[in-house]
């Protein structure tokens, strides 16, 4: 095992270069769903306003 | 086919796809990992620094495949002014960077034990360059518009002027005498090809790997585009308020 992570003495350009790879494309995956969560959280705020304002627009027809 | 075009029609299908791609995607990787760092033995020249190949190539094939496939999202974008077009061709330029950042990085990791330097301007490794500096305009002249379907074809346009740098970065290592290693795989004459087949077949299974990768993450991506542009239409708020489950949780 030790033998194998020592890649035949080049461990450290084999490895970061793994990690690279690997941190890149996390970032690649992760990133859209962060922009994801944040717009559905924009819009149901949004929504969620039009519609309060929505009653209180039906309400104040509704008293005169 | 025009049913897909349809964003709401896409949305779901795209969600749909999705998992089971990047499932694919992910046991692939893993048993082309293990083919490539386990099972393959070290090279007789570069010993196991070479091992990077199972990474670095298939990105920078990736590097290319994804410019491609962008050109020509942006192609339909411009010619038919297809919505869906112009989102999938703006969603390709951050994973094609990304692939091209890695090929680049990779590399230069690759090429500190093998050619002493990590990095030179070689005609290979500037081409490259070009490329991640291509997408990260593409990216920058979409978000530099107001108006973004404007922004779209403007940035469609310059993928599409891009696209002669894809033949000169195949060609770089036959045209210019480059540091850089000439092919070892040749998929029109495999009899061409000067790769062992114990270090060939990881190779192709990674391919594969982030082939998938790139169509899941493509689909994520213009699942949520769609979604940011079409923000104003009816299957939008139904999707935000009246199926709460499928929005909060994990992504998908």
């Amino acid at each position: 095992m030790a033998h194998w992570f020592a890649m035949g003495g080049y461990a450290v350009y084999v490895w970061p270069a793994y990690a690279v790879f690997l941190a890149v494309l996390a970032w690649d995956w992760f990133a859209p769903a962060l922009r994801r969560r944040r717009l559905t959280r924009e819009l149901r705020g949004k929504l969620a306003r039009e519609r309060t304002r929505g009653t209180r627009a039906t309400r104040a027809e509704a008293s005169t | 086919m025009h049913w897909l075009g349809s964003p709401p029609n896409f949305y779901r299908f795209a969600g749909a796809l999705r998992p089971w791609l990047m499932a694919v995607a992910l046991a692939s990787a893993a048993v082309g990992l293990y083919g490539g760092l386990v099972l393959a033995p070290p090279d007789y020249q570069q010993g196991d620094a070479y091992r990077i190949i199972f990474i670095h190539v298939p990105s920078a094939w990736m590097s290319l495949f994804i410019y491609a496939t962008m050109a020509v999202a942006g192609l339909i974008a411009l010619v038919w002014r297809v919505k869906l077009a112009e989102v999938i061709a703006m969603e390709c330029a951050p994973t094609g960077a990304a692939f091209t950042l890695i090929t680049l990085l990779t590399g230069s990791l690759w090429g500190k034990p093998m050619w002493g330097t990590w990095w030179t301007w070689d005609a290979r490794l500037t081409s490259e360059l070009v490329l991640f500096f291509l997408y990260l305009g593409v990216i920058g002249l979409y978000t530099a518009f107001e108006d973004r379907r404007r922004g779209a074809r403007a940035a469609s346009l310059l993928a599409l002027v891009g696209i002669v740098n894809l033949p000169i970065i195949h060609y770089s290592v036959q045209w210019w005498n480059t540091l850089h290693q000439g092919t070892t795989v040749d998929f029109l004459d495999p009899a061409r090809s000067s790769i062992a087949p114990a270090m060939l077949w990881p190779l192709l299974v990674m391919a594969l790997a982030t082939h998938l990768y790139f169509f899941a993450s493509l689909l994520g991506r213009t699942r949520t585009g769609l979604l940011s542009l079409e923000s104003g239409k009816q299957w939008v708020r139904v999707l935000v308020d009246g199926q709460p489950a499928q929005t909060t949780g994990a992504p998908t």
